[in-house]
């Protein structure tokens, strides 16, 4: 996202000339349909949850509703400890961001500021971190939760998210720690301010449009997870979160979907707002304070 | 998940090449390296790594250790409650799996649908990258919006979602295409082929987004050189645009590849687990299944070590290519 606003600042002279215009039509005509191609699932998505019962379990759909009503979300926030799974959820997703960013940016600043031996073996080992298969350390991750006694518990999920989105967040934040320019850190040591001072009144602002863009990306897949939550989290299940509650009303064989798609909606806006809120951030992070 | 990344790698470009050709890794002239003795201790670059390494290691390493170890005992229930002793068994669990039909069919059913999905992400991402080139503002905002509403939408919520848009009784596309009652879980490629879909849904948008980023810093100069040249779009495509993005794709090929190779939730929801019979089994979720559903806690993980292989044997070849175009760690 940071890429498209930084390449619409800069206009793209027009490479056509004025002969190709019913081509450039052709082809906006094109961009429009796909573009509601790709947007149908999540306007469906939106339009099942106000359906009434009757109109979404009918043989013939269709792409409008005149009784809009509120039923399915009733049913989903009616389910007994809705709440509590939604803020588990929350809670997961706030302690996974603000730890991995923290933790993130002292390691990014370690490995892009100084150099010291071994410092591209770690930066090769993160980079290969990032792709381990998450789901296949569910297993051994389970006998480590349970060794712990953390099984159960919120912190089975806190703890492996935060590991599994720390190498990519660190992979991503070296470039926004590495464009602070150097001069400012001398500056900043010149007129005596300490090490730790420079850390994180100059350094750390500076690097926070980078920061949120990193939690973007840690604050979705935790969000989404439901590997862990399904795996982890076993029997006590006012710890469980909002995927799980969702699939609550997914039984294969006879789905409420009402009820499914009322819950997905509710579990995709969030994400949405994230995006848009987010979006503007970066922009102007990137804009001011990257430039050098 | 890595469009910053790649900003990042623009980002850095470009500041590199404002500042001319500077090569950090050439030693002791770097005015980083100059600052360290000065204010720093030696220790400090491992003092602000701590934490990451704690986490890393205790999480991250320490679980890859055991999954090996688990792959190399007979684990099941009776181990797990402890009623059992464990058994070491070396490479008997390997052995189990290498000899299991199954284990075979799941792979080769991983390996085509992953490369199936990243050819068609490809393919979509890089041809809407082009497309949205050449359109004006209010279309490519329309386009762009979409794109970032799929690629936002929790892979449960898109798998719960597509399943419905094709659902044999009360789903739109049947309807439109007029299939009648077909159900898109019954038949192995029918089952394959939607859960590609929703795949290349929540995935073409990070393709597109980032080759439309690279196309954007290519200098309009020499697209028009090869437009008045005479050059078709195709051309310009390969002879031009393709080899200039190349860090670009490769980045992009890579993570497609890592990603789709780990599929997990859309196969898990979509298919039920697996599909009739395990039909639409990949290998992250036949993992899972022997381990979480069977509890065969040793061949799952024995699975996952295959799986964890595979991705390092990618990995490598990711860091060649990286290193060839002599980007810099």
């Amino acid at each position: 996202m940071t890429i498209v606003s930084q390449g619409q600042g800069r206009r793209v002279k027009p490479v056509r000339r004025f002969g190709r215009r019913p081509g450039r039509l052709a082809a906006e005509a094109a961009a429009l349909l796909i573009a509601a191609v790709v947007a149908f699932p999540l306007y469906w998505m939106v339009l099942s949850a106000f359906k009434p019962a009757g109109e979404i379990e009918s043989t013939e759909p269709r792409p409008w509703t005149l009784a809009p009503t509120l039923d399915s979300f009733r049913r989903v926030f009616g389910q007994q400890d809705f709440g509590r799974y939604f803020l588990n959820s929350v809670v997961v997703a706030v302690a996974v961001v603000v730890a991995s960013a923290l933790i993130a940016f002292l390691a990014a600043t370690a490995v892009t500021r100084f150099r010291f031996r071994m410092r591209t073996t770690l930066l090769i080992m993160f980079l290969v971190a990032q792709m381990v298969p998450v789901e296949a350390l569910t297993i051994p991750l389970f006998f480590v939760m349970r060794d712990f006694g953390q099984l159960n518990t919120l912190w089975s999920l806190i703890l492996p998210h935060i590991a599994f989105s720390l190498p990519f967040a660190i992979w991503m934040l070296r470039g926004f720690v590495k464009a602070v320019p150097e001069a400012l850190e001398e500056a900043a040591y010149i007129d005596g301010a300490s090490r730790a001072r420079f850390l994180w009144q100059i350094l750390f602002p500076l690097v926070l449009p980078g920061l949120v863009a990193t939690s973007v990306f840690s604050f979705i897949s935790t969000w989404n997870d439901f590997l862990f939550a399904k795996s982890f989290i076993i029997s006590d299940i006012s710890q469980s979160t909002l995927p799980m509650a969702l699939l609550v009303f997914y039984k294969p064989d006879d789905p409420d979907w009402g009820g499914v798609m009322a819950a997905s909606t509710v579990m995709t806006i969030p994400v949405l707002v994230f995006f848009v809120l987010v979006q503007r951030r970066l922009v102007s992070g990137l804009g001011g304070a990257v430039k050098d | 998940m890595t469009v910053p990344t790649d900003s990042g790698v623009l980002e850095r470009r470009r500041v590199r090449g404002a500042h001319g050709p500077s090569r950090p890794r050439g030693g002791g002239r770097a005015p980083g390296k100059a600052l360290r003795p000065l204010h720093a201790p030696a220790g400090t670059p491992w003092l602000y790594l701590a934490p990451a390494l704690v986490v890393l290691g205790g999480l991250l390493a320490y679980p890859i250790y055991q999954l090996g170890l688990i792959s190399l005992f007979h684990y099941t229930q009776a181990q797990v409650s402890g009623g059992e002793a464990t058994t070491f068994e070396g490479l008997g669990n390997y052995a189990e799996l290498f000899r299991d039909d199954q284990f075979w069919q799941v792979l080769l059913a991983t390996v085509v649908f992953a490369a199936a999905c990243v050819i068609s992400t490809l393919a979509v991402g890089c041809t809407l990258a082009v497309l949205l080139t050449r359109i004006r503002a209010v279309p490519r905002l329309a386009l762009m919006l979409a794109a970032l509403g799929a690629w936002a939408t929790p892979a449960i919520t898109g798998s719960t979602v597509w399943l419905f848009l094709f659902d044999a009784d009360f789903g739109p596309v049947n309807r439109v295409l007029g299939l009648g009652d077909h159900s898109w879980t019954y038949g192995r490629f029918n089952a394959f082929f939607l859960v590609l879909l929703e795949v290349v849904w929540c995935s073409f948008p990070f393709v597109m987004v980032t080759v439309y980023a690279g196309i954007r810093s290519v200098p309009s100069e020499v697209l028009e050189a090869a437009a008045l040249d005479g050059a078709s779009q195709w051309r310009i495509w390969r002879s031009v645009l393709a080899p200039m993005l190349r860090p670009i794709l490769v980045v992009v090929t890579i993570q497609s590849v890592i990603w789709d190779f780990k599929v997990f939730t859309q196969i898990y929801v979509m298919t039920n687990g697996g599909g009739i019979a395990g039909q639409n089994l990949v290998l992250n979720v036949y993992a899972y299944q022997k381990a979480f559903a069977s509890s065969q806690y040793s061949l799952g993980a024995a699975i996952g070590v295959v799986m964890l292989l595979i991705l390092l044997a990618v990995t490598l070849v990711y860091l060649r290519l990286l290193r060839r175009q002599g980007e810099e760690l």
